[in-house]
């Protein structure tokens, strides 16, 4: 097990399996809220759910729209526990703290050095807690 | 304000900024956390501050039946458009808020969200927007304030990445098709660094510098880039650079032919429309459709849509340019885009388009496959019934 310090954005805690994207992804056009699958057809999770997980992934991209689709995933449950980036990324957050704010449902946002986001294992088991540090357990 | 001041706090900002103006991208529908959030601010009596323009939407007001959506979705659609314009935006219902006639000046500091709008702004116009998402938009809006941050400070529009051009063919550099697919290819090498083009022509117009950034911005989270002798902040390299150091990528014939690959997800196969028009069309490219549409005639099993504003259309039409394209069978869509909301009316085939950002956002968002081609290819497409495609320019 080890233990990653990170920046919150948006504090909170949650528990989840990693999981690991292998590129940015836009919400918007990206993320089917309905279902929290990843729809984007070229990205290499498509077809993945976020629901429930850990989402690592080194920054967001594209389109505006990325707030509102967060947070309307959030007020349908289908949104990640936590969500882990490389860059401080204010269309991401902006949508987490106005979900929080509409639907009383907090997901952490965390900034992490660049180094320790790429250390995470796909399927790790993660532990995000207040003070953004989180426990990484890599998958048996 | 909160949500401001958490921004700021996030960016390392310490302190606000006026603007002159806000473009909202939050009016468009993607699910009922957009209207929650805009009816708590109208329930609690907020107006702009600054004149304030609204984005696409996910309604045509202007041609309604054209919606094939269900009743409810077209319900809360138009509710959430009403709410923006309830606290007093204009219902300008486009992507190009720059086509409008009053645009913000160089240094002019303004509050733009809009991938494509953000990117145009800081670029061609020399104005000055962070890169604004959905809600914090009309927040800025509503106070006329944000943070000194981002792309509002002078430091941070220092070019990061440089991409030469000088060794790519001419004709190349004379096709509007190439600038579409060197903004996908730029923004697929420098995600959301500030790029800084070399070799384009320096009479490169607004559009194909539009067509470049709405690819960047999608394919990458491009908020600014510098093309050199073009655009009004790089006058040579060592400006745009700042006098800085970068990398440089050297562009050439063949990374270009497979970002022209990459925005297509099939090569042949049934044709089933054209999709023109994202970014809205311009004047100047009504012109230029109304030249390519001349005396062709469209099959009826393909339907070719051009999206636009609705000040753009009235301008149109008021020069004599939407009869040919009318006649021809072109059909018009205002206030929205064809790959955001269901309008197309089959999705199983193939939708060719001369749109980077169509062509990479569509097969997502309505299960279609793309291939990308200039207008005119869309165009000739049509008018064959089927794809047609020159392909030594690429060569």
């Amino acid at each position: 097990m080890a233990l990653i310090r990170g920046t919150p954005l948006v504090a909170g805690t949650a528990e989840g399996t990693a999981l690991v994207l292998g590129q940015p992804l836009s919400f918007w056009g990206g993320l089917d809220p309905g279902t929290g699958r990843i729809i984007d057809a070229r990205h290499p999770q498509h077809g993945e759910t976020v629901t429930g997980r850990v989402l690592v992934m080194p920054a967001g991209r594209g389109s505006s729209s990325s707030t509102t689709v967060i947070a309307e995933a959030i007020r349908l449950g289908t949104a990640p526990a936590a969500i882990l980036l490389a860059r401080a990324d204010v269309i991401i957050v902006v949508g987490v703290l106005a979900a929080a704010d509409l639907y009383g449902r907090v997901v952490p946002v965390v900034k992490l050095p660049a180094a320790d986001l790429d250390s995470i294992p796909a399927g790790a088991r993660m532990d995000v807690r207040l003070d953004a540090s989180i426990d990484v357990t890599a998958p048996a | 304000m909160t949500l401001l001041v958490r921004v700021a706090a996030i960016t390392a900002a310490d302190h606000f900024i006026d603007i002159t103006c806000a473009h909202i991208d939050s009016c468009l529908w993607h699910g009922q956390a957009g209207l929650d959030f805009a009816r708590r601010l109208a329930r609690e009596g907020a107006r702009v501050r600054v004149p304030t323009t609204l984005n696409v939407s996910s309604l045509d007001l202007l041609h309604p039946g054209l919606f094939r959506g269900d009743a409810r979705t077209a319900n809360s659609a138009k509710q959430l458009m009403d709410t923006y314009v309830g606290m007093g935006c204009r219902p300008t219902w486009t992507c190009a808020p720059y086509q409008l006639p009053r645009r913000p000046a160089l240094g002019e500091h303004i509050a733009w969200a809009e991938s494509n709008a953000i990117v145009f702004a800081n670029s061609v116009l020399g104005a000055r927007t962070d890169r604004y998402g959905d809600f914090i938009d009309i927040c800025a809006a509503l106070t006329g304030r944000v943070p000194y941050s981002g792309l509002h400070d002078p430091a941070n529009r220092r070019g990061e990445m440089v991409f030469r051009t000088e060794s790519l063919d001419p004709r190349l550099l004379a096709e509007d098709t190439l600038y579409p697919v060197l903004g996908h290819f730029i923004g697929r090498e420098c995600g959301s660094a500030v790029p800084v083009i070399t070799g384009l022509p320096p009479a490169t117009g607004e559009d194909r510098l539009k067509a470049l950034g709405a690819a960047a911005a999608s394919s990458g989270a491009v908020a600014m880039f510098h093309a050199v002798g073009v655009t009004p902040e790089a006058p040579d390299l060592a400006a745009a650079l700042q006098s800085g150091d970068a990398v440089v990528v050297r562009v050439d014939g063949a990374v270009l032919r497979s970002a022209r690959d990459e925005l297509s997800t099939a090569v042949e196969g049934p044709l089933i429309a054209i999709s023109l028009g994202t970014p809205h069309l311009s004047f100047a490219e009504f012109q230029h459709l109304s030249a390519l549409v001349e005396g062709v005639r469209f099959p009826d099993h393909i339907d070719v849509w051009a999206s636009t504003g609705r000040d753009v259309l009235r301008s149109a039409r008021e020069a004599g340019l939407l009869a040919p394209i009318e006649a021809a069978g072109v059909r018009i869509v205002t206030d929205t885009c064809t790959y955001i909301t269901p309008i197309l009316r089959k999705t199983d085939g193939i939708v060719m388009t001369d749109s980077a950002k169509w062509a990479w956002y569509a097969p997502g968002n309505l299960g279609v496959d793309v291939v990308f081609g200039s207008m005119a290819e869309c165009i000739r497409s049509a008018a064959a019934g089927r794809i047609v495609r020159d392909d030594t320019l690429w060569r």
